[in-house]
């Protein structure tokens, strides 16, 4: 892997870095981890309230519009499994909805969509 | 209680935000070797600034022989460099540079679960490089292509004499590129895409 600039141009103050179990509420492992994929799309459904955890409020405001779970967990500088967990809790709650899940995923990549196939060529096409 | 008292623009910028309607997405997997120029070809196919997302072996690792009977958790980050392609107001592609090597496999099965395919980058240095990711992408039935990065001071064989070397079937395209150019990264691509269109239609035709 490359190093590089991870994130470098951020420049807010973090504060005291937080545990991950603190984060996470003492979970490891997310119930969802099969529902939600790298790619899967995080839209938000509702407005941040107060008395969320600040983590819950930023993923509901970065998610206005579509924003993969990978991209969710770069902006957090969060891992995957992390990010998860707190997407678990905010589709509990059907604060967030998620676009294309991990089953989705793997269904279309064992017969993928002729059409989102042209769709894709077309799309690079013009790249 | 401060959920409103911060003006951080965490997230993306506004250039980079998705159309609202977008609803489909697609993951494809750039693998190989360490310097081989993954991330290289990320950020040149990307639209973002490539980001990087991470994951820690403590918890993936679970079930990995070498922590077997070991107390003390070790914690061992591994990070991601991932880019994004939007086609049009529905679909997006990302992409996803992942490294090669077995000691990495822990992070493989959130990657290339659900991948559409994989690009398998190799370096003519170093074509053994290559050989871990094609096995397992084998294993996932993940369908690839492998492109030869174009290295200046590395040696150009001919296609039949680095099939023969990668032990790479006929169906399997293998292609040239530059990681470092657009066009380049986007016609490995297309390629992908091409063999999975064949691939796709010619099981639909069959009897």
């Amino acid at each position: 892997m490359s190093g590089g600039d991870r994130k470098g141009e951020r420049d807010w103050e973090e504060g005291t870095p937080v545990p991950l179990y603190v984060v996470t509420g003492g979970r490891t492992e997310a119930e969802d981890a099969q529902v939600l994929d790298l790619v899967t799309l995080i839209v938000a459904r509702s407005e941040p309230r107060p008395g969320m955890r600040p983590e819950h409020v930023s993923i509901l405001r970065m998610c206005a519009n579509p924003l993969s779970v990978a991209e969710v967990s770069a902006y957090l500088d969060l891992p995957f499994s992390a990010v998860h967990v707190l997407l678990a809790d905010l589709l509990a709650e059907s604060l967030v909805e998620a676009r294309q899940t991990r089953t989705a995923h793997v269904t279309a990549a064992v017969e993928p969509d002729v059409e989102i196939l042209k769709a894709l060529i077309d799309g690079l096409q013009r790249l | 209680m401060d959920y409103n008292d911060s003006e951080l623009p965490l997230g993306p910028r506004r250039e980079d935000l998705l159309p609202t309607s977008t609803e489909r997405s697609v993951k494809v997997v750039v693998v190989g070797g360490f310097g081989v120029g993954k991330t290289t070809m990320v950020r040149s196919v990307s639209e973002i600034r490539p980001l990087t997302t991470e994951e820690t072996m403590t918890q993936a690792g679970v079930g990995v022989d070498d922590l077997f009977g070991v107390e003390r958790k070790t914690e061992t980050t591994v990070a991601m460099d991932f880019g994004r392609i939007t086609l049009d107001d529905r679909l997006v592609l990302y992409l996803f540079g992942t490294p090669g090597q077995q000691r990495f496999w822990f992070l493989w099965n959130g990657v290339i679960a659900g991948a559409l395919g994989a690009v398998v980058l190799v370096d003519t240095r170093r074509l053994e490089d290559g050989f871990p990711a094609m096995d397992r992408l084998e294993q996932g039935g993940v369908p690839f292509v492998v492109a030869v990065n174009n290295f200046p001071d590395a040696p150009v064989y001919p296609a039949s004499d680095l099939r023969a070397a990668l032990d790479l079937p006929d169906h399997v395209p293998l292609v040239d590129c530059d990681a470092r150019r657009l066009d380049s990264g986007r016609d490995v691509l297309l390629t992908l895409m091409r063999h999975l269109y064949d691939s796709a239609t010619a099981t639909s035709e069959a009897p």
